[in-house]
């Protein structure tokens, strides 16, 4: 359980996906104009990351990996597909998306229309292919995948609110022209990271 | 005319050269950050890394562009997907197989590129509506004009955070004897958002259309 609670920890806040490894900031940096818009996508992301890196895991375990295949036949054992895994991971991605687009569509369509257009763009977003990425470099249980996919999702969705948030006081204060926009943009994102950075060594 | 005997028109010229520096996928079309900044600690993580993603752009564009009237338009982006994705799996063998050490450090953002936005936002954007030769004059230009940022964003962190360039000495370290004290927090994450923002300001002031009027 504390090995759970530790991992979930460190995905949020310490290997932050948005302000420790610049993962998805192009949707960070375009999407983050207004609190709404960056609840809607940060709700998506981890929507999308909890139902997407575990699957993933799975196909990896009973498909991909080295000796994966054994449950097929024994003569399969030596089998080792890993290196296929950029183009399913991120078939699954995609199709994924498409499912949970018509699922939200159909079940909630109130969330559907806050959500608009940035659901069918997560299957391009950077933090959620990473997510299954990291999930195969580090080797995760399905239990951990899990808890990485929520704690992942769950990090970038706060990084985005809070940007969101500074940038919306932002609009106050008087800016030098060359900086305006997507220049100061960076330095609030450089500050906000320096400021995550304080959690590091942080273990339960 | 143009020097090097190349087969180019003025038209093509632009169209190689305009997305290094006036239209920069980085700094100008905000595209492609993402994995931009993670592997600029180091100068040969950020020269790999740029290849990698040029040679994808360009060979991703000449792909689709030569596909591109025979893919339906409802399916183009599956398509785009795995064109790129088949690509990305190709470098990321040929890393493994040559440069395993540093295939091992780029970790998760060889993957990466397969998402990077510049080579979806290329392919979706100009090769899906322009011949193959163009398109792939395009992928080249925006490929190097990512690569040079990478560049100058790894030189300064790694000369001011390390003293090096490429891995060579170059200010001599405090604690090698030398004089340079090493500035800890040019190899820490937030400073290369630092540097790009700089970047970009600097670009801006340079050329006062691209700011931005809110």
């Amino acid at each position: 359980m504390e090995h759970f609670l530790n991992l979930g920890i460190r995905s949020i806040f310490l290997e932050n996906m948005a302000l420790a490894y610049f993962l998805g900031m192009c949707s960070f940096l375009a999407c983050s104009k207004k609190v709404e818009t960056a609840i809607g996508l940060g709700v998506a992301v981890i929507f999308v990351q909890v139902l997407t890196v575990p699957l993933n895991n799975l196909l990896l375990r009973y498909l991909l990996g080295e000796g994966a295949l054994s449950w097929v036949s024994p003569a399969l054992k030596e089998v080792n597909l890993s290196f296929l895994s950029f183009i399913l991971f991120i078939g699954t991605i995609a199709a994924a998306t498409q499912v949970v687009e018509m699922a939200v569509d159909r079940y909630a369509p109130k969330l559907y229309a806050t959500l608009g257009v940035f659901l069918p763009l997560i299957a391009v977003n950077c933090v959620i292919l990473a997510g299954s990425l990291f999930m195969q470099e580090r080797d995760y249980s399905f239990a951990e995948s899990v808890v990485f996919g929520v704690g992942s999702g769950l990090g970038w969705a706060i990084a985005i609110i809070a940007m969101a948030a500074i940038r919306e006081k932002l609009v106050y204060s008087n800016v030098p022209d060359g900086l305006r926009g997507l220049g100061i943009t960076f330095i609030t994102a450089g500050l906000m990271s320096l400021a995550f950075m304080m959690f590091s060594g942080i273990q339960l | 005319m143009n020097g090097i005997g190349l087969p180019l028109t003025k038209q093509d010229r632009a169209t190689l050269l305009d997305p290094v520096i006036i239209n920069n996928p980085i700094g100008v079309q905000v595209l492609g950050i993402c994995s931009a900044l993670a592997v600029t600690t180091r100068l040969d993580k950020a020269l790999v890394m740029g290849i990698g993603v040029t040679l994808v752009t360009a060979l991703a564009n000449l792909a689709v562009s030569l596909v591109r009237n025979y893919t339906p338009g409802s399916i183009r982006i599956i398509v785009q997907l795995s064109i790129i994705a088949s690509l990305v799996i190709v470098f990321d063998q040929v890393l493994k197989a040559t440069l395993y050490e540093l295939s091992l450090e780029l970790s998760v953002f060889v993957g990466l590129i397969i998402t990077n936005c510049i080579v979806m936002g290329r392919a979706e954007g100009f090769a899906m509506q322009n011949g193959p030769y163009r398109s792939l004059l395009d992928g080249i230009g925006n490929g190097l004009g990512y690569t040079l940022v990478l560049l100058l964003v790894a030189l300064s962190r790694e000369l001011l955070g390390a003293g090096k360039v490429f891995g060579f000495t170059v200010l001599p370290l405090t604690k090698d004897g030398g004089w340079y004290v090493a500035n800890g927090l040019m190899l820490l994450a937030p400073s290369a958002l630092f540097m790009i923002g700089l970047l970009i300001w600097a670009l801006r002031v340079w050329k006062p259309q691209l700011q931005e009027k809110d």
